[in-house]
């Protein structure tokens, strides 16, 4: 978890990509998900927002 | 010497041209081959998704091309995200892939196992299990309406023959909530073959000295099952769901034969409610917005498959 966390702050790819995949998964559960039709609204922006950020954090160093 | 067709051509080519492309750097020339490849690409992929774009903020309906197209923001996405028919047709979508990618991880890593094993004609009952691979999804829900059917169907007089349920008595595509599951058999029964050649692989790419090693510890088959097939068949496992999933999410041909989305809206997939929207009620502008919901979730999806491949060659 610490690794995670130092890996976050100073901008290492590999933490990044896996909260950017974190993101995906989640947008994608909210999405599809038959309980909670707020859940589902929100779901675009959360994958919307993780897959931007994947985008991104992939052209971070190693 | 015999002259070639390129000798001949090279000596027509008249001195001032020749000259020309003599002159050109080796980037130019590849970007000579590439931009058509380019161009096409932009016109027909990168053009299209930058118009749906711009046209799932508008009011905009192909049916009525003179009308005044009105810029309405954001409200078409708030229309889908709050639509509980929309919302509907993705919990459809979501029992549909679930249940296709259980059915087709389990029966797929199991096949890959049992063929992995060194047998007189495997290579005949690999190349018969990958079959219905082969299939076009046309074909494939066509023939299943066939066997769906009630009255001639091979399906009821199965299950007749195991449950004693006259075969009659139900429809498989009908209503009483078994369509579902149809399009899940359906689907499993064409697609298990694929998530079972690629665990082949997997299978296939474990080293021998691996399981000796573990054979020389003493460790039991179960033991190995778990802790050394298992962990190294898991990266290819991961990539066949990651590419069913998408290419499931996507599902319309077999589905759109099969069952329509109906009986209702029972098998209602969101590629059959995306078609549904733009090309029976015209509404452009929102199933711009819908379709690019779906792009984002698809896209997000392929950037973590990418990520899976890169993994797996890695090894």
């Amino acid at each position: 978890m610490t690794g995670f966390l130092t890996g976050l702050l100073r901008l290492r790819r590999g933490p990044w990509e896996m909260l950017a995949t974190i993101l995906i998964a989640l947008g994608v559960v909210m999405l599809m998900q038959p309980f909670f039709l707020w859940a589902y609204t929100w779901s675009f922006l959360v994958t919307l927002v993780g897959t931007v950020m994947f985008i991104v954090v992939s052209h971070f160093p190693e | 010497m015999t002259q070639t067709p390129i000798d001949r051509l090279a000596r027509a080519t008249p001195p001032t041209l020749s000259r020309k492309v003599r002159g050109l750097s080796d980037r130019a020339i590849a970007w000579i081959f590439v931009a058509p490849t380019i161009f096409l690409l932009l016109a027909i992929n990168i053009f299209p998704l930058i118009w749906t774009v711009r046209l799932s903020f508008t009011n905009f309906a192909a049916n009525k091309p003179n009308a005044e197209v009105k810029w309405v923001g954001l409200r078409n996405y708030e229309r889908v995200l709050t639509d509980e028919g929309i919302w509907a047709s993705m919990t459809t979508t979501a029992h549909f892939l679930i249940w296709t990618l259980f059915f087709q991880v389990v029966i797929g890593f199991t096949l890959a196992w049992l063929i992995n094993r060194k047998f007189r004609g495997n290579d005949l009952l690999t190349t018969l299990i990958v079959l219905p691979m082969m299939l076009s999804p046309a074909v494939v829900g066509n023939f299943w309406t066939f066997l769906y059917q009630p009255q001639i169907g091979l399906v009821n007089y199965v299950v007749e023959l195991f449950t004693g349920t006259p075969a009659s008595s139900f429809s498989m595509l009908g209503p009483g909530g078994l369509a579902p599951w149809a399009i899940v058999i359906v689907d499993t029964w064409m697609w298990t073959p694929f998530v079972m050649l690629i665990c082949l692989a997997g299978l296939r790419s474990i080293p021998d000295y691996i399981y000796e090693a573990a054979e020389i510890d003493r460790a039991s088959k179960w033991r190995q099952f778990w802790t050394i097939t298992v962990p190294m068949v898991l990266p290819f496992l991961m990539l066949a769901v990651l590419f069913r999933g998408i290419e499931n999410f996507k599902m319309f041909d077999m589905v759109a034969l099969l069952t329509g989305g109906g009986p209702g809206n029972e098998t209602l997939l969101t590629s059959i409610d995306l078609k549904r929207e733009a090309f029976e009620k015209w509404r452009t502008g929102y199933s711009s917005a819908y379709a690019i919901i779906l792009f984002v979730t698809v896209f997000g999806l392929a950037s973590i498959y990418v990520k899976a491949l890169n993994k797996v060659k890695e090894r």
